[in-house]
């Protein structure tokens, strides 16, 4: 074991994982997020918390992990490269650390040109494979990515993200690998409808060895409404929805596409628990947390495993 | 009061616009006085400055006749002459003169009728324009006319 | 090469709205292969300056002067002449121009007529675009000759993120994925095998995060 990790301990004991996540508000409304998590309790392993998510200001991830650990739950501290320097970003990990949050996913973030505050400076000091062997070395070596011995170093259980839909394909197996290399403990996917090039993905990452180096978490995100998978298939860059999941979905009256969707969502789920090397599932579920529980017990994901 | 008669300067390339005006000289089909026609090898050579120079010294319309698309002696001088022409009524918007004031015409050499009706047009056009802004009545006082 | 856009005429009218006599210089380089600032460009501003200026009933004096380049204390000095017979100094130059004109001669305003953008190339006839960022540490040799630091909107050194498509960028789908160029790139020269190479976190002090740059060279140096 690498850390004290919720979240390594449940995939260490061999158990599918289970994460969700919870968006922060738009405001100083810390209620909101202990509403969101405790609508989670019981049902996931962990919870990534969002950091200023599509470039839109949110209450920092940091600070709303730290609300969510305060009721006892398990936070994955999302962070992007976008916003921060190296300085910033060392800064609030030994920060968070110190809090017990002890689970991080290192991310890129979506360029500020969607957000909104697209007139901000971008950072970018980093991009996300050097920010994950940095998280490592503070980890491992315990030392600043500048060379420092750092007092008490963080112990992180490093995720990043894959996304095996984004072009150009023939690189996104690679690009695994680096990560890897890089220390990735665990991934989470980019949400998965298309599950043919998903599982085309999992060739290659098996062919390579890569689903025993690092956990993968397959990702997936239900449904609202057939208006909604139009928009995901056509508007959202390194999506790949399938023609008859959208035939499915609009031949459904409105009132019914709900369920419909998650209904996907669940049979989505049960057929990547037949890929090897899935380890388990990240359950994106934007702004509508409550129907995280259905899924869960649906899917035969519950109760979870007691860590 | 004089009423007002627009000051129009038309380019005219040499193989296709200066030669339907000619050919509607000898048709005898008026055109208005207040065309002044200046003879270019081909309307590509009229550069943006030449056209605001033209503004610039008072003329109240301008425009820039050249071959049909496709026949331009110097095969695509009149391509250029249109963008150029695009250009400048741009910048002609945005210094308040009016880009309306400008215009890309073209034609073929025997098009006498067209170059006549054209100018009939364009200086109607010009004339409910008014005269160009940079003439203002008491810049000729400031100048001691 | 430098490659700028001319200002808004208003903002222009705006610097010289209180001279009547001004000096308008344009760059014999960069700004006249893009078509911003060379002495085409001083012609057409000075005329519609001056034209602008007329509809309210003022006299814009005008006199143009095109420099072989405005980065060059030499070439700026030649504007010594003309200097005392204006009030103010527009430049069509890059900020690297207007900056010089600005410290020769001190005690005159001088403003700029362009806003200047980036080190580019021409695509296409009437087309540039950006290429370098002035890293300082250049690392076109590993990559295939295509600079992810100009042209990934992320400036990611292990790309392409997962938002390229269709080897387009998420932020727009006119601009190339720069991770897809690279990678095609490296295919055809064979190399492959280097993209899995981790390239490590940059060291951004040779670059303008390290403060404004200077270079020296000894043996030119007088």
């Amino acid at each position: 074991m690498k850390t004290e990790s919720a979240l390594e301990k449940v995939l260490a004991a061999g158990h599918l994982a289970v994460t969700s996540e919870c968006g922060p508000p738009r405001g100083a409304l810390p209620d909101k997020i202990k509403e969101k998590a405790e609508i989670l309790r019981g049902y996931v392993d962990a919870i990534n918390v969002t950091d200023n998510q599509t470039a839109v200001v949110r209450m920092s991830s940091f600070a709303a992990c730290l609300i969510i650990k305060q009721i006892g739950l398990h936070p994955i501290l999302q962070m992007v490269t976008r916003d921060r320097n190296r300085l910033a970003m060392q800064s609030d990990i030994i920060g968070a650390y110190s809090h017990g949050i002890d689970t991080m996913l290192c991310l890129t973030g979506d360029h500020p040109c969607f957000g909104d505050h697209p007139m901000a400076a971008n950072v970018y000091d980093l991009d996300s494979i050097q920010f994950v062997q940095m998280v490592r070395n503070m980890r491992d070596e315990g030392r600043f990515q500048g060379g420092d011995e750092i007092q008490n170093p963080p112990k992180m259980f490093i995720g990043a993200a894959a996304n095996p839909f984004g072009d150009p394909f023939e690189l996104r197996v690679a690009r695994l690998a680096k990560k890897v290399r890089a220390g990735a403990d665990f991934i989470q996917t980019q949400c998965i409808y298309d599950l043919p090039r998903f599982e085309k993905w999992m060739e290659g990452v098996r062919d390579r060895g890569l689903h025993e180096k690092v956990a993968i978490l397959a990702g997936v995100t239900p449904f609202k409404s057939a208006g909604m998978a139009k928009y995901m298939k056509n508007k959202v860059p390194g999506m790949s929805v399938p023609d008859d999941m959208i035939k499915r979905m609009a031949g459904v009256p409105k009132e019914k596409q709900a369920d419909e969707g998650i209904a996907i969502c669940v049979e989505t789920i049960q057929r990547l628990k037949e890929v090897k090397g899935v380890r388990g599932f990240h359950i994106m579920a934007i702004e509508w947390e409550q129907k995280v529980p259905e899924i869960v017990k649906s899917a035969g994901l519950y109760p979870r495993p007691p860590v | 009061m004089k009423p007002f008669e627009p000051l129009i300067v038309a380019f005219c390339c040499h193989y296709c616009a200066y030669t339907a005006a000619d050919m509607a000289g000898s048709m005898r089909r008026c055109y208005p006085p207040n065309i002044r026609i200046i003879r270019v090898p081909c309307s590509g050579k009229v550069d943006a400055i030449h056209i605001m120079k033209a503004f610039q010294k008072g003329a109240d319309g301008v425009y820039v006749a050249g071959c049909l698309e496709g026949d331009c002696h110097f095969k695509n001088g009149n391509i250029q002459a249109a963008r150029r022409v695009d250009y400048v009524k741009r910048l002609l918007d945005e210094i308040g003169i009016g880009g309306e004031r400008l215009d890309m015409m073209t034609m073929s050499a025997g098009m006498g009728e067209r170059f006549a009706s054209s100018a009939v047009e364009f200086t109607e056009k010009i004339r409910r324009l008014g005269p160009n802004p940079v003439k203002r009545p008491d810049r000729a006082k400031a100048a001691g006319a | 090469m430098i490659t700028a856009e001319r200002k808004p005429i208003q903002e222009i009218m705006e610097y010289v709205k209180p001279y009547s006599r001004i000096l308008l210089v344009g760059c014999n380089e960069c700004v006249t292969v893009c078509a911003a600032g060379g002495r085409k460009e001083v012609g057409l501003l000075s005329s519609a300056l001056q034209m602008a200026c007329m509809q309210e009933g003022k006299v814009l004096d005008v006199k143009e002067m095109t420099l072989e380049r405005q980065c060059d204390p030499e070439y700026v000095e030649e504007l010594a002449v003309a200097i005392n017979q204006v009030e103010a100094v527009v430049s069509m130059a890059c900020g690297c121009g207007v900056q010089e004109v600005a410290r020769r001669f001190k005690e005159k305003p001088v403003f700029p007529a362009v806003n200047t953008k980036f080190m580019g190339a021409s695509e296409r006839q009437g087309v540039w675009a950006e290429r370098c960022q002035g890293c300082g540490d250049c690392v076109l040799g590993l990559t295939g000759g295509v600079c992810p630091i100009a042209r990934c909107s992320k400036r990611l050194l292990n790309g392409p993120c997962g938002g390229s498509s269709r080897g387009k960028c998420e932020i727009n789908p006119e601009v190339d994925c720069a991770w897809q160029l690279i990678w095609d790139r490296l295919k055809a020269l064979g190399l492959e095998k280097r993209y899995e190479d981790i390239a490590p976190a940059k060291d951004w002090r040779p670059s303008r995060d390290g403060g404004p740059r200077r270079i020296i060279r000894e043996d030119l140096a007088s």
